[in-house]
């Protein structure tokens, strides 16, 4: 099978897979225990309205028709209105998701910078000293409560010793650059605004890297698991036999083939951050999807939850596709299975 | 490595099993007149903003923590290896049924699921735990499966149904010993994750509710004053780390333990 069948297929899987999280979030929605039109109407309303009310909004038709409806307004954008702050969801969702998808990038770029190196460090040196620190760290970092992390890390590095700037964005002081993707620092990039770019860099350093020690860890031990295992394999034997410099066997041969795993990895600790970036979000007070999430669970506001909880869902399929068709990509033999 | 953890995880589980016998002081009684003192010989982990002593608060958290680990890992196994075994060992339709129920619930990541469920019910740890539990069976459900799948064609397998076993009886037992390692593997590496995404649940306050004991609401309670009376996150915050880490050294080892038996047996 080539590569676009694969493709096609995997697609296709993804989009059945949503409707299914679409399925999720309606029954989970309509498991309220309270009666919505009551909670809206208040306790004192006469029956006769509520039921005038409950026919308006159509919650009196049969539960599948019910779904119909839902769906067809999710294919319009329509997730309802907020109760917090009575916008429409999707408008909500529009101006919180660029910020986390910052975070998140920034938060795996992190991760990848740190984890790849160190664990390929740590294969080439297997059971010396660079690996037993990294394997500490690792092991630690998969093992650390990121919310206390971030609560000590902003404490010492803001509170006590003033080195890193304090929650948020960008200083009290700096101007938003013009709204042009909705990720603060890429806007400031685009537009020029270099004091901008530097304020909001140096916001995303202490969420960002928070957010990615975990995932840092997980790659550095799939990178070394995956390195040995390759490091094993005859072909590389055969490299370092024709005489070929130790480097480029590392870096050309075994590293190409040591990185599949790990991609698989990155994708799936991509899940991980987003769960992670409610607690991170919430602690930095970055205006993203995740202090969203809290900020609507707090408020009981259920259109809002199931919007945020819905658009994360599906961030993390499409992350997961984009990883899947990725690997299948570098690794031609997964696709005729 | 794999003796450390499992050390570890002993004495943790020590802890939470004798609990009451340890406990200094009631977990909830608050001396507002001494709130926020350090630690000491009497309170050696110190007192916390209501003056309750932090170190029976941890120690109580220990039997919470140990407990909602087990429990979502029990309830998860015993739902997800018996969907799993039952789609693959009946193949056609009910797998493919199984398979894309499972990946639905995989798009979830698990926090997110768990806030959203505690919207709609009220927010407590035992609410919490089951909706982690929803978010974690899939994962047993297909490795529980491939088991079934790869497992049904030895020939053992055909020996016992030349003698008349019914589909039940290989069932359970031929095919649930021997598919038993992998998920022991999952499950053990599975813990360190649900404890770590109970206490966050807690930390923003849809998990535990004060005054539970838990790790991650200790935390919390204690942000504020982080950086001067330290020890009311801080060991909450450590305790949390020492049994995950525990936790995660088991898994390793005990993956270690099996894999290479598993390769031999493939």
């Amino acid at each position: 099978m080539n590569l676009l069948r694969y493709v096609a297929r995997r697609a296709a899987l993804t989009v059945f897979v949503l409707f299914g999280v679409t399925l999720i979030t309606f029954v989970i929605s309509h498991v309220v225990p309270a009666d919505p039109v009551v909670a809206y109407l208040g306790e004192h309303a006469p029956p006769a309205l509520v039921e005038k009310v409950r026919h308006q909004i159509g919650l009196d038709r049969p539960l599948p028709v019910q779904y119909a409806y839902y769906l067809r307004d999710l294919f319009h954008g329509n997730l309802g209105i907020s109760i917090m702050d009575n916008r429409p969801v999707n408008q909500d969702l529009r101006q919180y998701l660029p910020a986390t998808i910052e975070l998140s990038t920034a938060a795996i770029l992190v991760a990848i910078v740190i984890g790849i190196p160190t664990g390929t460090i740590s294969a080439l040196h297997k059971d010396r000293w660079p690996d037993q620190i990294a394997r500490v760290f690792a092991l630690g970092g998969t093992s650390l409560p990121v919310f206390y992390v971030a609560l000590l890390l902003l404490g010492l590095l803001y509170s006590r010793w003033g080195v890193l700037p304090g929650p948020g964005q960008l200083g009290i002081y700096t101007q938003t650059p013009p709204h042009i993707t909705g990720m603060v620092a890429v806007d400031a990039l685009l537009s020029g605004d270099w004091d901008a770019l530097r304020d909001a860099l140096r916001h995303l350093v202490l969420p960002a890297f928070v957010l990615g020690y975990y995932s840092a860890g997980l790659i550095t031990r799939m990178t070394r698991g995956s390195l040995l295992e390759v490091l094993r394999q005859d072909y590389v034997r055969t490299a370092r036999a024709k005489g070929v410099g130790e480097q480029r066997v590392v870096l050309r041969h075994a590293l190409r083939n040591a990185l599949l795993p790990t991609v698989t990895v990155i994708g799936l600790t991509y899940g991980s951050l987003l769960s992670g970036a409610v607690l991170t979000e919430t602690i930095f007070s970055w205006p993203g999807l995740g202090r969203y999430a809290t900020n609507s669970v707090t408020n009981v506001d259920i259109p809002a939850v199931l919007g945020a909880t819905l658009v994360i869902a599906i961030i993390y399929s499409g992350a997961n596709l984009f990883v899947d068709i990725l690997y299948a990509y570098l690794d031609p033999q997964i696709r005729y299975t | 490595m794999t003796l450390a953890g499992g050390i570890i995880v002993l004495c943790f589980l020590a802890i939470a099993l004798l609990g009451p016998i340890l406990v200094t002081q009631d977990p909830i009684a608050q001396d507002l007149g001494h709130r926020l003192t350090g630690p000491s010989r009497e309170h050696p982990f110190g007192l916390d903003s209501l003056g309750r002593d932090v170190f029976s608060r941890v120690i109580n958290g220990t039997r919470i923590s140990v407990v909602s680990g087990a429990a979502v890992v029990t309830v998860a196994t015993i739902f997800g290896v018996a969907a799993g075994m039952l789609a693959g060992w009946s193949g056609g339709w009910w797998d493919e049924a199984l398979m894309r129920i499972t990946d639905m619930f995989l798009a979830f990541p698990s926090l997110v699921l768990a806030m959203a469920i505690s919207a709609i019910l009220r927010p407590n740890l035992t609410n919490a735990l089951l909706a982690i539990a929803v978010t974690s069976w899939p994962a047993y459900a297909r490795i529980a499966r491939a088991q079934v799948l790869a497992l049904r064609a030895r020939t053992y397998i055909e020996a016992a149904r030349a003698q008349g076993a019914t589909d039940a009886v290989i069932l359970l037992r031929h095919l649930i010993p021997n598919a038993v390692a992998p998920i022991l593997v999952q499950s053990s590496l599975d813990v360190g994750n649900i404890i770590l995404t109970t206490a966050g649940l807690s930390f923003i306050g849809f998990g535990a509710q004060p005054p539970t004991p838990e790790w991650g609401l200790m935390v919390s309670e204690g942000r504020r004053f982080l950086m001067d009376q330290w020890w009311i996150s801080t060991f909450p915050a450590l305790a949390i780390l020492f049994l995950v880490l525990g936790f995660n050294l088991l898994g390793d080892g005990v993956r270690d333990l099996l894999d290479p038996r598993l390769r031999k047996l493939a």
